[in-house]
This record gives C-alpha cells, structure tokens and sequence, in this order.
C-alpha cells in the first residue's frame, strides 16, 4: 500500500501547479468573484486552458483533447481547486463532446468539436422535462420525421443556461416501444431554430440560471441526429457515468473546509473566537473527518481506474457523500459568516465580509441542486441497492 | 499508488479465512466463548503454529518483523471471524510495550514466548479517575533496593484475568496528571501485593481490575521516560482495533442483506422494500467510509513523509469514525433481523458487542474527536 505518485506524475504535477499559477491572474480572479458577465469570463478562462491544449481534459488526443490518463486528471483538477480556479463549464466540453465524438459520424465531429474547443458555440442540456425527472425515461418531447427533417414538439425544464446558449443538445421520443428507453433518439437542435421558446426559471438563490425550454413544431435537419435512431438512451448512459467519475468535489471541498477554517481564525463569537468554540470544532471536525474517509474513497476508485477497471457503482456512492459533504459545507460557511450570510447584496459591497456573506447564501441556495441533479440521491441509493447489493 | 493488500497480506489473510471455515464456526467459536477462561488455548495454540502470533515483532526476536499493515490485515480477519481470543492485548498491548522496553534480557526471554503462544500477559495502564487519559496516573512505583514497589489501582485490565506477567505503567515523578514521570515495570500476577479481580466483558473478553499494594516489580523502561513508548503503542493498537471494527461492519452488513434476502413478510422477501433498500445502502456507505480512512491511514503511517500531527490527526479520524459508523452499523443490523435480532442464538448481536466494546476501549467518539480538534485546530 502506497499513495505515491509515480516520478512523471509528479513532474506533471509541478507543471500544471506553475500553470495555474501564471494563468489564473488576480485579475481574471476578480472578474470571477465579481459573478458579472458570467458566459464572458468564462469564455476568456476557457480559452486560455485552450490556448494550452488543456480545455478538453476528457478527450482523447486524436479529437483534440490532451489523453491524460486518471491520475493526471486527478492531478490536474485538485490542482485547479488548490488555485482557487473555477471549473470549466460543463454542457459543452464534458457532455456533449464525448457523445459527438464516441457516437456521432465524421462530419459531426468536424462540425461541432472545434467550434466547442474555441468556446465559439454554447452548449446546453436537454434531458429532463415537466414530467420526467428522475424517471427520465418517461420523456415526451416528440420528433417527427418530415422530409428531410424531425419536427420536433415538446418541452425540457431545469436548462441551464440555455438563455445564452447557441445549441441543445435534447433526448427525444421517436419511436414507440414496450420497452421506454428503447424509443429515445439524440438530437442537437439550434437554439435560433424557429418555434423555440426559453422562459427563464428563478431560482431560490435569487438568480437566473434555469429555463424551461419550449419547443413548437421545431425543425431540425435529420443530419442532426447522433448515431442511430431509438438508440439515443444507451448515449446518454454512457455518458452519465462519465459525468459521475468526478462528481465527488474532493478538491473543492477541501479549498471550502480551508476557507472556512481560516475564517473561524478571524471572527468572534459569544464565546470569544469561533475556532476555539468546541461545538464549532466538532460541527467542523464532523466534516472533515467525512472528507478525509471521501478522499481516500476517491483514490481508491481511482487506483482502480488505473489498473483498466472501469468505474461502476462507486460513483454513485461518491456523488452522494461529495454532494452531502458541500450541502454540510455550505451550511457551515453561512453559520460562520454569521448574518450578512443573508445579504441580498450583488456588488457594493461594504466589506468583504458583506461579499462573502452574499455569496455563501448563494452557494447554499444553489446548492441544494447537487443532490437533486446529476440522478437525485435518491435514485443513487436504488441504483447501489442493486448493483452492489443485489437487492 | 495502490490501496490494496499486499499478495504476501492476502496470503496471510487467507491462511485466516481457511482456518476459521474450518474451525471456528459461530458454535465452534462458543465452545471456547463460554469457558472458563473465555477462549480456547487450543485455538491460540494454532495460531502460534501458523505463526500469525509472531506478526507484529522484529524478526531480532523470531518475530515477522511485521508493519502495522500487516497487524491490520491479520485484525480485519479477526475481526470478520469474530476471534474471541486474546491476541489484542497479549501481541498488541503487552508485546508492544516490551518489544520497547529497554531491557534486552527481558525482550530476548519472553518475547518467543509471545511468538510460540505460552506466555500470555497484559498491560495495567488506565485507571478509574483517569478515563482515557494515559497521563493521568495515580499509581506510584518507589525504588526499593535493587527493585520497585509499586500500589495503585488499575481498571479494565484487557487480558488481566489469564495473565501470567504484567506490564504496569507506574508514576516515579511528578503530579498526577503530568507526561512525564512515567515508567514500566514488569510484574508476575501471582506475586504478593497483586490482587486480580477478574470479571467477563459483554464481547466475552475476560478483564480484571487489579489492585498493588506494595507489589515488587522491576523497571523495563528508562526511568520516568515512558510515554513516547506508550503513544507509540497506542496509536499501533488504535488501528488494529479500527481494522478489527471494519472487519465487523462487513460482517453485519452482509449478514444483514442476506437475512433481508430470505425474511419474508407481507407476502414478499423485506429487501424489496425501498425504505430498507436504502438503509441498507446507508450502512453500505458506512463501511466503505471506515474502509478508506484505514486504508489511507495504513498508507500514511507507513510514510515517511508523514508528521506525528498528521499522524495524529488520520488516528483520531479513523477511530472518531469507526465509532460513529460502527454503531450506526450495529444498530441496523439488529433493527433490520427484527425480532430475531435481539436473540443470542443470531451472531449479529455478538459482532454488534464486540464493536460496541471496541469503541469503550482506550477511547470513545466524542474522545477521539476532540483529540482530533485539539490537532486540527489549536490556536
């Protein structure tokens, strides 16, 4: 047993330090913790991981992604939250683009993968629908061959981002079947096509990030369709495990358990300073402690990817611990800001204290989505239940 | 990187899996549970000749030469096989404080005797005012010519009923409560002065509270100069207990799901139920949680790049969450059996005792916890 890195890895490791450090400059630091002109800032991150060939983390090199094997990704994403660097976001680079480039045929891949590693295009997703959440598999958004095209009718709901997004890429019924999963197609659909109607979804983080996205006899080319027809679901699943393998937040968690800490150093209390209250300390420790049992959880399933095994229901069991740990994390963070964690505030902020207290409530708001999305908790329970326990 | 067993670990591990199939089924085990003694020498005798008794020493002393890896893979067994015999505080325990001793003859004479299972003993350390505090030491050793005389009052003396020879940790300087001024000393049970006063635990352990008055012993360690020997020993039996703990979970665990499997009310087996699918996978969780803090514990006691902070801080994590999950385990175990889970003639309820007897022992929860927060975040 060892939890050594091997000589390359390491180098690696050195190499991706320096480069966050060099890259993420104080300025493009506060752009992002300004949260003003989010898709901006974001782009001009993206490309600057781009301009490195290190954007499409997950790619295999022939696509333009860098091939890194898991410990390097591993590597490379701990080393990102340690700098404090914002996650790439996901629909386009992580979601799409493994799909396009598994399933999809030559003229897609030159098509689309580009103009996702330029951040030229904006992706969003189009999965769940008024009534299929958890149960996915129960979608109704209907394409219907006419001609050359699928006219497609229906609705999606939870799309984030999709008020600034050029395409969606959707899950669709195109056949009936008894089985349900077996009449799903995957569509990309431009979202300037005629007929599409994003209304937005305030959420209780008192922002805008979700929609619901309407579509009313939308047409869209054939040629848009991914791989085969009615096989649209065994995509998505492949893809959805692809989702999870990093979904634990180790890294990030940490950087919050960090921050946490040191602000508990700084504020004061009925008690006098709030690192010395022992029941902060055990509300404290009874995370840390947690993180500490997920982290080794994680490098032990990575080990494993390593060694060829692919990963199977350990990531459910990581997504629900990493999920409830920031849950816990983001409660911890408000309780020690104290009532400025209230603040509705977005900018002008009267101290830094009023910031952090604003973007705490925001991250807790939010935040409450992570055991929601990505397959609830719920569902992550059932789908251990089986697969591991046979039940 | 790998967190795996070694092939030479899971060697070792499967010589224990083989011998308890074999011999140590839950009514086999009973036969030596539900003696005097309260386990089989026989059993023991075994070990010895398998040679598991000589694991944790140096190879100096015939021993293995063993690291704590080791000493975890052989308790993780132990613990599945619910092993009710007294290797904790005789290799543990009482061959970690000699093998630490500074008294070469002493070391060269019994600890083969260890290795070869005819001497047992045990360690006289914590104390009734004392709780888990290893410096609070009331207990007083005073030099007597050549020799010492020791009288105090030690308390759940793990292994104290059988034991032949006695490691005592005695106070020969300063106040009652101070890190220094500890000392061993080596004294027979039989000897005068010494008062054993026996009695069984609820996991079948045999322990004594044992009285000095006056009792003759001799020093085993420089004088007053003892307590980095005994945290060295404490952390080595923190994680054999740990590594036995999680041995235990998995166990109950899968005893459970197969009971849930062929339990059938309302008409169907319980474990299609979702509200017990989930609590299941819960305790699942639980496990896998106290399994990867072992492991990287393992991994980061054997590195050398590791502080005796961060050392410090895997230990308590690791017990303060063997704690919390080993009950949260051992209490679904017994709710889901129903009412079969309260019966003695079941097995969960005897690994249930065990691990609720493991987090009494040298520490409870809320103790390694805030040694934790002292570690993490003293200020």
């Amino acid at each position: 047993m060892d939890n050594n890195f091997s000589s390359a890895d390491l180098e690696f490791q050195q190499e991706v330090r320096a480069f966050f450090k060099s890259a993420y400059t104080p300025e493009l630091q506060a752009k992002v913790e300004s949260g003003e002109d989010h898709k901006g800032v974001a782009i001009e991150w993206q490309n600057k991981l781009n301009d490195q060939g290190w954007f499409a983390v997950d790619w295999p090199v022939e696509v333009g992604g860098t091939g890194w094997t898991p410990v390097q990704k591993f590597i490379f994403e701990t080393e990102r939250c340690d700098a404090g660097a914002p996650d790439v976001v996901p629909f386009g680079v992580k979601m799409v683009a493994p799909v396009i480039y598994t399933f999809g045929n030559d003229e897609q891949k030159k098509r689309f993968l580009p103009r996702i590693l330029t951040s030229e295009d904006w992706w969003c997703q189009g999965y769940s629908e008024p009534g299929a959440g958890s149960d996915l598999a129960a979608l109704q958004t209907k394409a219907i061959k006419d001609g050359d095209d699928y006219l497609v009718t229906g609705a999606k709901i939870w799309t984030t981002y999709a008020q600034s997004a050029d395409w969606i890429f959707c899950l669709v019924r195109t056949g009936t079947f008894e089985k349900r999963q077996q009449g799903i197609s995957f569509l990309l659909i431009d979202m300037k096509s005629e007929g599409i109607q994003v209304n937005p979804i305030h959420s209780i983080d008192n922002h805008h990030s979700l929609n619901e996205v309407v579509f009313d006899n939308v047409r869209v080319p054939q040629e848009n369709l991914i791989g085969v027809e009615n096989q649209g679901w065994t995509y998505a699943k492949a893809l959805l495990a692809h989702e999870r393998t990093s979904i634990a937040g180790v890294a990030d968690s940490r950087r919050w358990l960090r921050e946490i800490t040191e602000l508990a150093k700084e504020q004061t209390n009925y008690r006098g300073k709030l690192i010395d209250d022992p029941l902060f300390q055990t509300r404290l420790s009874d995370i840390e402690i947690e993180l500490m049992a997920l982290e080794y959880m994680e490098l032990r399933v990575l080990a494993k990817l390593s060694s060829g095994d692919t990963p199977g229901a350990e990531s459910s069991l990581l997504k629900i611990k990493g999920t409830e740990i920031q849950q816990s994390l983001q409660e911890l963070r408000m309780q020690a800001i104290g009532a400025y964690s209230g603040s509705l505030h977005l900018n002008d902020f009267e101290s830094d204290l009023h910031r952090r207290g604003s973007n705490s409530r925001r991250a807790y708001m939010y935040g409450r989505a992570a055991t929601i999305y990505g397959g609830s908790n719920e569902v992550q329970r059932n789908v251990i239940a089986k697969a591991v326990l046979g039940l | 990187m790998n967190f795996e067993y070694s092939e030479e670990q899971n060697a070792l591990k499967e010589s224990i899996v083989r011998w308890a199939q074999d011999n140590y089924s839950f009514e086999q085990r009973r036969v030596g549970a539900d003696s005097d003694n309260g386990f089989s020498q026989d059993h023991y005798n075994t070990f010895a000749e398998l040679g598991w008794l000589s694991v944790p020493f140096s190879e100096e002393y015939g021993g293995y030469g063993g690291s704590v890896v080791d000493i975890a893979a052989v308790m993780e067994e132990f613990g599945k096989a619910l092993v009710v015999e007294p290797v904790f505080p005789n290799l543990i325990l009482f061959g970690g404080l000699l093998e630490r001793s500074t008294n070469e003859t002493i070391k060269a004479d019994l600890i083969p005797q260890i290795i070869d299972g005819s001497l047992m003993g045990a360690v006289a350390m914590y104390e009734p005012q004392a709780r888990f505090d290893v410096s609070n030491i009331a207990t007083t050793a005073n030099e007597a010519g050549d020799a010492y005389v020791i009288s105090g009052h030690k308390s759940v003396v793990l292994g104290g009923a059988h034991a032949k020879k006695l490691i005592v940790v005695a106070r020969t300087s300063g106040a009652q409560t101070d890190e220094d001024g500890l000392s061993l000393f080596l004294v027979d049970a039989d000897a005068s002065g010494v008062e054993v006063n026996a009695y069984p635990l609820m996991d079948g352990q045999r322990v004594a509270d044992i009285h000095f008055n006056n009792a003759t012993g001799q020093l085993i360690s420089d004088l007053g100069n003892a307590s980095l020997a005994i945290s060295q020993v404490l952390e080595i039996a923190h994680v054999a207990l740990a590594a036995e703990a999680v041995g235990l979970m998995s166990v109950l665990n899968q005893t459970t799901v197969e009971y849930t499997k062929t339990r059938k009310q309302f008409g169907v087996t319980i474990s299609s139920f979702q509200a017990l699918q989930h609590r299941m996978v819960d305790t699942f969780m639980s496990y896998e949680q106290a399994k990867s803090l072992l492991v990287g514990t393992l991994v980061e006691l054997t590195d050398d790049r590791t502080t005796p902070e961060r050392a410090s801080k895997m230990v308590n994590a690791l017990r303060t969450l063997v704690a919390k999950n080993g009950k949260h385990i051992g209490d679904e175990a017994i709710q889901l059996h129903g009412g079969m889970g309260l019966t003695d003639e079941m097995n969960i309820g005897h690994y249930h005792k065990r691990m609720m007897m493991i987090n009494l022992i040298f520490g409870n929860g809320d103790f390694f916890q805030h040694q934790f927060n002292q570690v993490a975040y003293a200020s």
